[in-house]
């Protein structure tokens, strides 16, 4: 029982050595709540991209292409909210651009045949352009959208200070742990990462499944777009961009394997928040932002570090 | 009525090499056959079509007395015919628990097809002892699979098969990776089938083992059947000849 947990227990420790470090530090920041809400506001992006990334990752396959789903999403999403003055309507063909990116996606992946770190790097350019050409390449303001519903629901602060996408974020990491987990499609997901021909053997349908991930992926890299564009009340061009590694950071020092077959949705729930308190915590420290990248090099790597050598020690 | 399964001039080819060439056979109730052969004759290759894993190029399979329709015939269709499985190749997920290996594909679930994690556990215990009779400290239904020996795995799948009673059970030779003990109880099991009216194929290399606990033997050579024999017609060393004579003859 306590080998199963040990990937959690040590990221929740890098995760206290860190806010420790921060605390003792600036306590006049790290004490005052002001720093925690903006971060309860800025870290589900990524960290939406993360959890809904894990799944693909554990059995096996990968998503390149995210941010730039994101890019076209939200310019979907801003471009139809400024046309038709529904927010509902831009709502739904946002995510219904996901759904067909990511079945894209997919069907190149398992019907053609293309390794996915081949076919989203394709893909990642496709639909960047497609952003581009589609915008002109000129950002879109809509301000008034902070007046809707839709704002309130998804990005609005609830109580006057609770930023309304952390309660979707946390959401949707309970549910996705579940479906892994404790349902016949996560366990389809598991034994595709650990022995594609097995999962096959045994009857489970493991192309469709995994269309159903990429299918996944790019629904919620439209909703994360709606959130993000909601947030800012603008889209550019460049849109998505940052998360491609912050993303894969999260995932991989949360403790899911490479390897695929197994992974932690807890781990990286955990790791998104490390990468999301990283930046502002150095430029509080009064170091300079260029150090961010350099951090996040080191942490990176003692965590998986860390995991590397559990992993060895599992394996007698 | 008595006839469970009839094929009739099915063909497979991969590529360009023709592997199983105008098969004809029939299984009835009760019967255990043996599919001998040597390396590359073609047996796990049929199986694989019978059960579903792959299809045949051209074939007529009727099961139940009921013509099947080979486009739609996969794995799953195969096992709610009554068919079940345990290939050559490992069919388990190393990194995955023992009870999520046994219920792969065929989870006990509510409507909304979440797992009923705890019934699964039950339910392996159970056959951990009973089948596996593994009652060490270390093993229980949440081990990883990759914490079994090879024999221990192998006993897995071959239970997994077993649990869920079928009518035919097709076993890829189940028992090249176990000790002499484990032998046994494959045998055993088995022997026990006919008893309960199921039919069982078995691929095996060692023409004892098939001599002890088969009905009838199918000898493939080279993607054809070469002889079909009634254990009654036959004896162990007459069996154990006619395979060589069959073998030397493609030499
Ligand atoms: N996926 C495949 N692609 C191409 N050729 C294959 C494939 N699977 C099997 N073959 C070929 O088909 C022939 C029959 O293979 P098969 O696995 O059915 O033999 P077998 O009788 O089970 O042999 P063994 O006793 O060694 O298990 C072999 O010549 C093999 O090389
Ligand atoms: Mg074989």
């Amino acid at each position: 029982m306590k080998e199963k947990y040990i990937y959690q227990i040590s990221i929740l420790v890098i995760l206290f050595v860190i806010l420790t470090l921060f605390i003792t530090t600036v306590p006049e920041v790290f004490l005052q709540s002001r720093i925690y809400i903006s971060y309860l506001s800025i870290i589900p992006f990524s960290m939406i991209l993360a959890l809904s990334l894990t799944p693909l990752i554990i059995a096996k396959e990968i998503d390149l292409s995210f941010p730039s789903i994101m890019a076209v999403s939200g310019y979907i999403f801003a471009q139809s909210y400024l046309s038709f003055d529904n927010t509902f309507i831009a709502f739904f063909l946002c995510l219904g651009f996901g759904f067909f990116a990511g079945l894209f996606n997919g069907l190149i992946v398992v019907k053609i045949g293309v390794p996915s770190i081949i076919a989203t790097i394709g893909s990642q350019f496709l639909f960047r352009g497609l952003a581009m050409i589609l915008s002109g390449g000129t950002a879109l303001s809509i301000m008034e959208i902070k007046e809707s519903f839709i704002s309130d629901l998804f990005t609005g602060r609830w109580f006057g200070f609770f930023p309304a996408q952390s309660f979707w974020v946390i959401l949707f990491a309970v549910l996705i742990w579940f479906i892994l987990f404790k349902h016949k499609f996560g366990n389809s997901v598991l034994f595709i990462g650990d022995n594609k021909k097995a999962a096959n053997m045994m009857g489970i349908n493991t192309d469709k499944t995994r269309i159903i991930l990429f299918i996944q992926m790019g629904i919620m890299s439209s909703f994360c777009a709606v959130l993000l564009t909601l947030e800012m009340a603008n889209w550019w061009p460049t849109n998505g961009e940052g998360y491609l590694l912050l993303v894969f950071a999260s995932i991989f020092i949360g403790g899911t394997s490479v390897f695929g077959g197994s992974g932690t949705i807890f781990g990286t729930f955990i790791g998104a928040i490390i990468i999301g308190i990283i930046e502002s915590g150095i430029i509080a420290m009064g170091l300079d932002g260029f150090y961010t990248r350099f951090i996040y090099g080191v942490i990176i790597l003692i965590a998986v570090c860390v995991h590397a050598k559990i992993l060895n020690k599992g394996k007698v | 009525m008595n006839e469970i399964l009839n094929l009739k001039n099915a063909f497979k080819t991969y590529g360009k090499t023709q592997v199983l060439k105008d098969i004809n056979f029939k299984l009835n109730k009760s019967e255990v056959i043996s599919l001998l052969g040597d390396n590359g004759a073609g047996k796990s290759t049929l199986i694989k079509c019978l059960s579903g894993l792959e299809k045949f190029d051209k074939a007529e399979l009727i099961i139940n007395e009921k013509k099947v329709n080979l486009k739609n015939y996969d794995i799953k269709n195969a096992r709610d015919l009554g068919f079940e499985t345990v290939y050559q190749e490992s069919s388990v997920g190393l990194e995955q628990e023992i009870f999520r290996n046994i219920f792969l594909g065929r989870e006990i679930t509510n409507t909304f097809g979440f797992i009923n994690i705890k019934k699964e556990q039950e339910v392996s215990m159970h056959l951990l002892q009973n089948f596996l009779g593994l009652r060490g400290v270390g093993i229980n239904p949440n081990s990883k699979v990759s914490s079994l020996s090879g024999g221990e795995r192998q006993g897995l799948a071959i239970a997994r098969a077993i649990y869920f009673d079928s009518k035919v059970i097709i076993l890829d030779e189940p028992t090249t990776a176990l000790a002499i003990k484990e032998v046994g109880k494959v045998l055993n099991f088995i022997k026990t089938l006919q008893e309960h009216e199921k039919s069982c194929i078995l691929i095996t290399h060692n023409i004892s083992h098939a001599y002890e606990v088969s009905n009838r033997f199918i000898i493939l050579e080279r993607g054809e059947i070469k002889a079909d024999i009634k254990k009654d017609d036959i004896s162990l060393i007459e069996l154990q000849s006619k395979l060589l004579t069959i073998q030397n003859e493609y030499q």
